[in-house]
């Protein structure tokens, strides 16, 4: 292996990793604050992509998609936490779970109804359409740098919002003693539909980015979300800075197993997630399992 | 600890019903023309799932979204130790089934059992993919498209029960139902014992059962690897019922759909899980692809939010009596 | 076109038309009842999914073939019995229990999807209904679990990627590398490749393979450079498809790539000119104009009211081997002997040229080599004449 190849690899392990980020920072945020499981969260990855794929179709460009992707995702969960969520904060795992594989159905057959089951691939916006060498065999393609530094821009604020925001504080209060949130006497009604609304939004952005590296497909979003729940287990609940460096591992993990060693990729993150759970149950960063 | 096995009928009439219910299931093949047998055997199957799974949900309250990945590593079981030229009898492959979804249930539920709650949950259906991926990625079991293989027989000591052709789908119609019986019967008396009411103990609270001495982890873990065991029987009757595996017996897929059985049937019922079971595989699925034959899917995902959001207590919990829920519904992930 | 029509009716009535027709299913007394009755053919195909159009084209295809012989064949009366098999492998053996048991048809003709194949394959293996695959290229069926009712007219996966192998063998390289998923297409189209390049000489280095149907192809690409290959081959199908090929020229990978047909089958609009200059191997192509295939592409548009592609051909000639098949014994399916045996020796004009059937009933048929020029596959050789499936396991003689 040679030390340019090993720099192309490293940062296709970053760019996955950061948007394994932007997918399971929402993941543990509902988690951590709400208590509920999403299983359809990587369903909400597929509806960013699919109306990427709209929107790239209906204006020609993928530009739109960003701000409409970011707002239209944070609406999106809004209604989905009023209308169903709030119902299940109390209810059984196993109806939050059959729930929410109720909503993967419904999510999948209604982006059938509404665009097909084709394959589609979404174009590179014009301007970040161009490829930068990094060898004399091999590019890099410019889109993807933007990717990783729009992830950047993404993760850092919401760095900020956790860390120096006063919401930000009760987020991190309810996340780890849910219960400290009600005797402060803090709505916590709508601490629970902002969370809900910023992980639904940072899913379907992720879904958005991703439309044009890797098309977008029927089902896209269940491979996305196993991996989320493997970074979520390894960051910690409720933990973002660990859903923040998990992600990088995993993203680099898979990426350099996939390029050097094929055979034992796909089973390498689950065996270091067993590690993990061996050593330390509640993750690298979690407060409590 | 509270009352000895709640989740069995408590009247002399709910047993009667359970015995006619499993009477006229014995029945059915008098009657059915033999496409209908085979779709019995396919919900019996079903049923042994969602009962299986029933031990670990309504029984121990832990939430399972591997369990399939037993299911199906059992069915591929059979075929990896089934040689390619000829048929194994039963009492070699259920065996080896049973072995292999015991070894691997063993390994999951010690890794997965040091979480709780949400972590469980995610633990168990990032195991039961690692396993879905050992078979869709390698050649171990034919890849993505499966592979055949001989269905096991019944036979022993040299004899072999060989009925005619058109006749060879009752023998796994009725070792289907005799395995289900034989299951639920032993759940129940496994209930009524002390091991039962430890889980039931600690679904209710675990914390009491631990400041009483119990040492829950490995009561949860022997609950685990049973369950395990008897998703492998189910997987086993699977592939000698089809004489074909592929990985999707093994995807969490599989086991959304026996918890929606559980949840269609009753949680609070042992038998719910084998009504839900039958009436999804029997009924609803079926008519749904009459009837819409291009949007199951849609059917299947209105029909489970319905039932989340209208029918929590089951298909069962529609002629009980309205029992208060015997586990606190608890904020999850942050006191258990 | 509209999901959820089709050509104007809706999938809905096509598919109550097959119910009402199971219910009225009777019980045959003896063989000149049966000959008075319709044949019973059942479609197991793909009208839902992504392989949705696939299943609509091979159904189009069948029923162009019909009209063209008077709505009977045989002498027999044909009522098409139709399943949406979903492309879902897990429903495959459930799926054809309902057509094989349930709607008891005479004839199947399906599917699309190999994983659902195996499913449909365990089940008439043995029940015996006559079937005909129009289009899932699993190797297995026509080779070690082959069987003698059991035909193929569209491919094996080994074919295609075979002929482009031997072509480049021909042309001297030495070296080249295979990209796919792993996924059995994927691994059955790299042995074809690898079979083919070895028997001139040449050598496959790398197999390259990422899981179906992740399309995260950086990874891969970025070995490319350091393989020290000649040329790089590919089986990817659909939207997989256009998205390798427009990452590999995003890349700026200097090797050039090639393919079986599917790479460049049905995508190139999506592809633009990313997909200039590759050449593919495939047994149909664009501009091809014996007289058959401009007769049936003419015929097809004027019933789907689209072009014809591969799938249709695959379809449309497994109606006609159905044809010889039951013209030869009259119709009647009782006798299977003479039945099999025309169909084993049917010499088949099709569209694609002309076709056989191998001893392990897979079709012999012309590889064509194709080059992406102005939006179209065009043929522009032979790649391997009248290639046969090696049938490897198969016992059929």
């Amino acid at each position: 292996m040679d030390i340019a190849s090993l720099l192309v690899q490293l940062l296709n392990g970053v760019q996955y990793g950061l948007l394994l980020f932007l997918i399971a920072s929402g993941l543990t945020l509902i988690f951590g604050v709400m208590g509920i499981i999403n299983l359809a969260h990587g369903s909400l990855f597929m509806l960013g992509a699919y109306s990427a794929f709209l929107v790239a179709r209906a204006t020609g460009s993928l530009w739109l998609a960003v701000p409409a992707g970011l707002a239209g995702g944070a609406l999106f969960g809004l209604i989905l936490e009023r209308g169903l969520f709030r119902r299940f904060y109390t209810r059984d795992h196993l109806d939050q779970v059959l729930l929410t594989f109720a909503l993967i159905l419904l999510f999948e057959e209604t982006r059938s109804l509404l665009v097909g089951n084709d394959f589609y691939s979404v174009p590179v916006p014009a301007i970040l359409d161009f490829s930068i060498p990094i060898t004399s065999g091999f590019a890099y393609s410019a889109y993807r740098f933007a990717v990783i530094a729009l992830c950047l821009v993404l993760a850092a604020t919401l760095f900020f919002w956790i860390e120096r925001t006063k919401t930000g504080a009760i987020i991190r209060a309810a996340a780890e003693k849910p219960e400290m949130v009600d005797v402060l006497g803090i709505d916590s009604r709508r601490i629970h539909a902002t969370v809900f609304a910023v992980g639904t939004s940072l899913a379907v952005i992720a879904g958005v980015l991703a439309a044009p590296l890797y098309s977008v497909y029927p089902g896209m979003g269940d491979g996305f979300l196993i991996i989320s729940f493997v970074v979520v287990v390894i960051g910690g609940l409720g933990s973002v800075s660990g859903a923040f460096w998990a992600a990088l591992v995993i993203g680099l993990v898979d990426t350099l197993g996939k390029a050097y060693v094929p055979k034992a990729a796909g089973l390498a993150i689950y065996v270091l997630m067993a590690a993990v759970l061996l050593w330390r149950p509640s993750g690298l960063f979690g407060q409590r399992a | 600890m509270s009352s000895a096995g709640t989740l069995l009928p408590r009247t002399r009439l709910g047993m009667y019903g359970l015995a006619a219910g499993a009477a006229a299931l014995a029945c059915l093949p008098l009657i059915a023309p033999p496409y209908y047998i085979e779709l019995g055997t396919t919900a019996l199957i079903a049923a042994m799932l969602a009962l299986s799974l029933q031990l670990l949900v309504g029984c121990t309250g832990l939430v399972s979204l591997g369990h399939g990945a037993f299911y199906g590593l059992a069915a591929y079981t059979v075929y990896l130790v089934t040689p390619a030229n000829g048929a194994l009898p039963v009492w070699l492959t259920l065996p080896a089934a049973v072995l292999a979804a015991a070894l691997a249930s063993l390994v999951v539920g010690a890794l997965s059992l040091r979480t709780k709650g949400f972590f469980f949950l995610m633990v168990t259906l990032a195991f039961g993919q690692m396993i879905f991926f050992l078979f869709h990625d390698t050649k171990i079991g034919g890849g993505t498209d499966g592979a055949f293989l001989a269905k096991p027989v019944l036979a022993a000591f040299g004899y072999e029960l060989s009925l005619p052709r058109r006749q060879r789908p009752l023998i796994a119609y009725y070792v289907s139902l005799a395995l289900l019986v034989a299951m639920y019967t032993g759940l129940a008396l496994l209930l009524r014992s002390l091991f039962g009411r430890v889980l039931e103990g600690i679904r209710i609270n675990e914390h009491r059962m631990q400041a009483l001495g119990y040492d829950t982890y490995r009561y949860k873990l022997a609950a685990f690897a049973l369950a395990g065991i008897l998703a492998g029987v189910a997987g086993h009757m699977w592939a000698m019922h089809r004489g074909f595996v592929n990985p999707e017996l093994v995807g969490w897929h599989r086991s959304a759909e026996a918890l929606l059985m559980i949840l269609l049937g009753g949680l609070t019922t042992l038998h719910g899980p084998i009504i839900g079971a039958l009436a999804y595989v029997g009924v609803l699925r079926e008519v749904a692809s009459l009837w819409f034959p291009e949007r199951t899917l849609l059917v299947e995902g209105l029909v489970i939010l319905a039932i989340v959001l209208l029918l929590p207590r089951g298909l069962t919990g529609l002629s009980r009596h309205r029992l208060e829920r015997k586990s606190e519904p608890h904020k999850a992930g942050a006191d258990d | 076109m509209t999901r959820g029509r089709f050509g104007g009716i809706s999938r809905r009535r096509m598919l109550q038309g097959t119910a009402a027709l199971a219910a009225s299913t009777g019980v045959p007394t003896g063989w000149a009842i049966a000959q008075a009755k319709p044949l019973k053919v059942g479609l197991m195909l793909p009208y839902s999914g992504t392989f949705a159009k696939l299943g609509e084209n091979i159904t189009f295809a069948v029923e162009t073939l019909l009209a063209e012989k008077g709505g009977k064949l045989g002498g027999r009366e044909i009522q098409f019995v139709k399943l949406d098999d979903e492309s879902k492998p897990e429903n495959g053996p459930q799926n054809a229990d309902r057509l094989v048991k349930r709607d008891q048809v005479d004839v199947l003709i399906g599917t699309v999807h190999s994983g659902v194949q195996m499913g449909i394959h365990k089940v008439v293996k043995e029940s015996g209904t006559l079937t005909i695959i129009p289009n899932a290229g699993n190797n297995v069926v026509t080779r070690a679990e082959c069987a003698k009712n059991v035909f193929r007219t569209s491919f094996t996966n080994w074919q295609p990627a075979h002929g482009m192998g031997l072509e480049l063998g021909r042309r001297g390289i030495k070296k080249a590398a295979w990209v796919t998923w792993d996924y059995a297409a994927g691994q059955e189209s790299g042995e074809g490749f690898k079979q083919g390049l070895e028997k001139h000489g040449g050598q496959l280095v790398q197999l390259l393979t990422l899981k179906f149907p992740e399309t995260n192809f950086q990874p891969l690409l970025a070995q490319i450079p350091n393989l020290g290959v000649e040329v790089v081959g590919s089986f990817f199908a659909g939207g997989g498809a256009v998205q390798f090929v427009k990452e590999y020229a995003a890349a700026g990978i200097k090797v050039p790539l090639c393919g079986s047909g599917f790479l460049t089958e049905g995508t190139l609009g999506a592809q633009g000119d990313a997909a200039n200059g590759i050449e593919t191997a495939l047994h149909y192509g664009d501009g091809l104009d014996n007289p058959k295939n401009l007769a049936f592409r003419k015929a097809f548009k004027d019933k789907a009211g689209r072009d014809a592609d591969v799938y249709a051909v695959q379809g449309y000639d497994a109606a006609q081997l159905l044809a010889i098949g039951l013209e030869a014994v009259k119709g009647n399916m009782d006798d299977e002997a003479g039945l099999y045996k025309a169909m084993r020796a049917a010499k088949i004009d099709s569209p694609r040229g002309s076709i056989s059937m191998a001893p392990s009933q897979n079709v012999t048929q012309n590889i064509y080599l194709r080059k992406v020029q102005g939006g179209e596959n065009k043929v522009v050789g032979v790649a391997a004449e009248n290639l046969a499936d090696p049938g490897t396991g198969c016992t059929l003689a």
